[in-house]
């Protein structure tokens, strides 16, 4: 049992069975799966599909953060590759407006980025510039409208199905499997780690910890325009307001509940995008309830507090000292 | 004065106070007496115990053993506010004021005069001001603090100190950051206070200052007393010794293998090498199979000189060269490139990440140094922590332990681990036996032989001097930023260490005298 889920993953893992138990009781055809014109359609598909957009803020959010980092810019990154793309996609192909977009988005990583390595300002300063400025830019690329496009090609990105699967999930996995094989394949988790875990040490030790800064916030760029790209796909729009509106927030969220601290260090891929699925479960289940959306934040507050009780080791120690003191009552 | 305390009895006094942080003892039995109307110096190398002790009696850590008596009264504090209640009250080298307000917030922080829960801003003023006119300064107190220069806010919290009916005051390297002038009004106000009947305790590693300012002095090494004189009649020579070096004429017969040099191969040299403001350059041959010490008192440059050999400050003159060529040394990529391992003083700062697992901190050098695109797979790991776990002995033996959790000495075995994974040809270890119990602490200077047999190429700091005289095969004294005498071979033992440390104050004083 331990070696199939790992003690760091037990607490997210408890809290998504939670969750989809309490969404199964609430609404009652929550795990029901049908194939209908070769796309598969649920509850449960509809929780990966929307959860899209913040798994894969969550998959460059982790690095981030784990560099001790923060990136409050990704969702006017979002907004403003949401707008590149909406501009773009009646006129040209979809290779090109997948490059500008995911080229604006390695352009905005490289701005926080350096900022941050090159600058040495404080990471929650430096991307609040991009955060302020970058939904003004957007608006100037939509000229301030919400802009529509119908190229089947962007359409399908956002709709269409690949074996069944709606195209945005499979896009998100597909992040997931490159961030995990270049992060873990490569020297660069251990030496994200370090740096995060003290920058100081890893300097002296002959990290190139300024290196490792610029790239995560360049990959954490590229994964907000993918994100963006899907978002404006899916409504096939672009709106330079409400794109990606607070999604940050969410990002770093689904970061903190996959057991990533916020001092920097020991981060987990997989555990940040389950952090991104519970939010979105909550959402969706909260939704189905017909419950007010309102109480969506208020439990969105509970389980996030839970779970963080759940993984801090004073608050286990506490749990210990109780169960030791029955014993020794007994 | 008010208290009708003779001024020769004690006003504070600490007898048998012990502490220690987990197998590190930080004080042992430590005695020391403050008389009302006294500046007392307190001196010691990094790591003697001073900051310690100052902690311990003023509440900031609490007490294994031993009793503080102030005005005779047992006292013990448990925080540093109830300590400034009893009269204790300490300033130290950062000043722990408010920078954002204002000088007269900051003198009556806590205390603001009220009427009617409003805080009576003009009466605050005005106190404020006849408060440090009282200190011979006349400033406007409605300023910020962090406007003002660090000696003004020096004493501001003396002042703000002494207001708080302080019977003891303790300044922690007051003089640290300031020019000479302004360590003459820190004297001046130091002097006006000791005349008051304050008993002051004086923490310093400028002796020249110690020797213009203090009554008393008393020594500190390795968490033990040495010994408490009268300033006027200890000789620099010998509070230098008091500070260095226990009486140990026998450790040159340890050395026996006084190896002749020059037959060897030089690893790396350093012509002129140095950086204005941080260390005067300097010359220094380094070569294979073999120790070179660095000796001076605390602030001589020792760490800097490390810090510059390594590549972790850039010189701003001179020439360093690598087995014969020209290198650049701008950054610690470029000393790890060259082969060169550093295992600096601040292990917890500066050398371990504590979250990560014994095997990630050994090889984290060596991946550093292969590059991003050649990973070590985990058996590659594995193997290499397993190694070195088991030929330096480190404890607890499980590879995934978190260092963080390790002794003081396994972690520095750790980061020697980690150089020694990356085969360098020079090691630079600052302090490596610094905070380290004493069976570990052999095994080091073990280590450091077996490695100089083995080639490599070391360069060891080090306020043990019968520890440097043990290993080094030639040993470089440091003095004011600078070196200034290489000593080798026979010539090698703790006095003639100590004669370098203190020839120029020598010559001082016989000028002065």
């Amino acid at each position: 049992m331990t070696a199939l889920l790992p003690r760091r993953g037990l607490a997210q893992i408890l809290a998504l069975i939670v969750i989809l138990a309490v969404d199964r009781v609430v609404s009652p055809q929550f795990f029901d799966l049908r194939l209908q014109d070769g796309r598969l359609f649920g509850s449960l598909i509809d929780v990966l599909n929307r959860g899209t957009p913040v798994a894969l803020l969550s998959l460059g959010m982790v690095l981030v953060i784990a560099t001790r980092g923060i990136d409050l810019s990704v969702g006017a990154v979002m907004a403003i590759c949401g707008a590149i793309a909406a501009s773009l996609a009646d006129g040209h192909g979809l290779p090109v407006v997948l490059a500008a977009t995911l080229g604006a988005g390695l352009v905005c990583g490289l701005w926080n980025g350096f900022l941050v390595a090159v600058l040495g300002m404080q990471p929650i300063v430096a991307t609040l510039i991009l955060m302020v400025a970058g939904r003004g830019i957007a608006q100037l690329i939509t000229e301030g409208r919400i802009v529509t496009f119908s190229s089947p090609d962007l359409v399908w990105l956002g709709n269409g199905s690949v074996l069944g699967l709606p195209v945005p999930i499979v896009i998100a996995l597909g992040m997931l499997i490159l961030t995990g094989a270049v992060v873990r394949g490569s020297a660069l988790g251990l030496l994200i780690e370090a740096t995060g875990g003290n920058a100081r040490a890893s300097e002296l030790a002959g990290v190139g910890t300024r290196a490792m800064i610029l790239a995560v916030y360049v990959w954490c760029g590229v994964c907000a325009a993918l994100a963006g790209v899907i978002a404006a796909a899916d409504i096939m729009g672009a709106d330079a307001n409400n794109a990606g509106l607070w999604l940050e927030l969410d990002a770093i969220l689904a970061v903190v509940i996959g057991g990533t601290s916020l001092f920097g260090g020991r981060f987990s891929l997989v555990l940040a995008v389950l952090g991104a699925l519970i939010i979105q479960t909550m959402n969706t289940g909260i939704l189905l309830s017909g419950y007010p959306p309102e109480f969506n934040l208020l439990v969105k507050a509970v389980v996030v507090l839970a779970v963080l009780l759940l993984q801090s080791p004073k608050f286990s120690g506490l749990a210990g000292i109780a169960a030791r003191l029955r014993r020794t009552k007994a | 004065m008010e208290n009708n305390s003779d001024p020769a009895s004690p006003l504070l006094e600490v007898r048998g106070l012990s502490k220690s942080f987990g197998a590190v003892r930080a004080l042992q039995e430590v005695d020391f007496t403050l008389r009302a109307g006294e500046i007392h110096a307190l001196l010691g190398e990094n790591g003697a115990g001073k900051s310690t002790l100052i902690k311990v009696v003023t509440g900031v850590f609490p007490r294994d053993a031993g009793i503080v008596r102030l005005g005779g009264e047992e006292v013990a504090p448990r925080s540093a506010k109830a300590a400034l209640q009893a009269g204790i009250a300490t300033v130290y080298q950062e000043v722990n004021l408010l920078p954002n307000l204002s000088v007269a917030q900051n003198l009556f922080l806590d205390r603001q005069p009220m009427r009617f829960g409003i805080v009576r801003e003009g009466e605050m003023r005005r106190r404020a001001k006849a408060l440090l006119a009282d200190f011979g300064l006349d400033i406007d107190v409605t300023a910020p603090l962090g406007n003002y220069s660090v000696a003004i806010q020096h004493v501001t919290a003396i002042a703000r100190a002494v207001d708080l009916s302080a019977r003891v005051l303790i300044l922690d390297e007051p003089t640290a950051s300031l020019d000479r002038h302004e360590v003459e009004i820190l004297f001046g106000i130091m002097r006006e206070l000791a005349k008051r009947g304050i008993g002051i305790v004086f923490v310093s590693h400028f002796l020249d200052q110690v020797y213009e300012i203090s009554d008393r002095i008393t020594v500190l090494r390795n968490g033990r007393l040495v010994g408490e004189r009268e300033t006027a009649s200890l000789p620099r020579l010998e509070l230098i010794r008091m500070m260095l070096g226990r009486e140990l004429a026998e450790t040159t017969s340890v050395r026996a293998s006084a190896t002749e040099h020059g037959a060897r191969e030089i690893c790396a040299s350093f012509k002129g090498y140095g950086k204005a403001g941080y260390i005067a350059p300097f010359n220094l041959e380094l070569r294979h199979g073999e120790v070179v010490g660095l000796a001076g008192l605390l602030g001589s440059g020792r760490t800097e000189t490390a810090r510059l050999v390594f590549g972790a400050e850039r010189a701003d003159g001179g020439e360093a060269r690598v087995e014969g060529a020209t290198v650049r040394l701008q950054s610690p990529r470029d000393g790890v490139r060259h082969g060169f391992g550093y295992c600096p003083e601040e292990r917890k700062t500066d050398g371990i990440v504590a979250e990560l697992s014994v095997r990630e901190n050994i090889v984290l050098a060596l991946q550093a140094k292969r590059g991003l695109h050649r990973p070590l797979s985990r058996r590659e790991q594995d193997e290499i922590a397993r190694r070195y776990v088991k030929m330096l002995d480190i404890r607890p033996s499980d590879p995934e332990r978190p260092v963080g959790l390790l002794s003081g000495g396994n972690q520095q075995k750790v980061l020697l681990a980690r150089w020694l994974a990356t085969s360098p040809r020079l090691l630079v270890l600052d302090e490596p036996t610094r905070g380290i119990d004493v069976g570990a602490h052999a095994e080091i200077i073990r280590l450091i032989r077996e490695l100089c047999d083995d080639g490599l190429s070391l360069l060891v700091i080090s306020s043990e001097l019968d520890e440097i005289v043990t290993y080094s095969d030639r040993v470089v004294v440091l003095r004011d930023r600078a070196h200034v005498e290489e000593l080798a071979g026979e010539a090698i033992d703790v006095g003639n260490i100590l004669a370098a440390i203190a020839a120029d104050d020598a010559a001082m004083q016989e000028a002065g005298a």
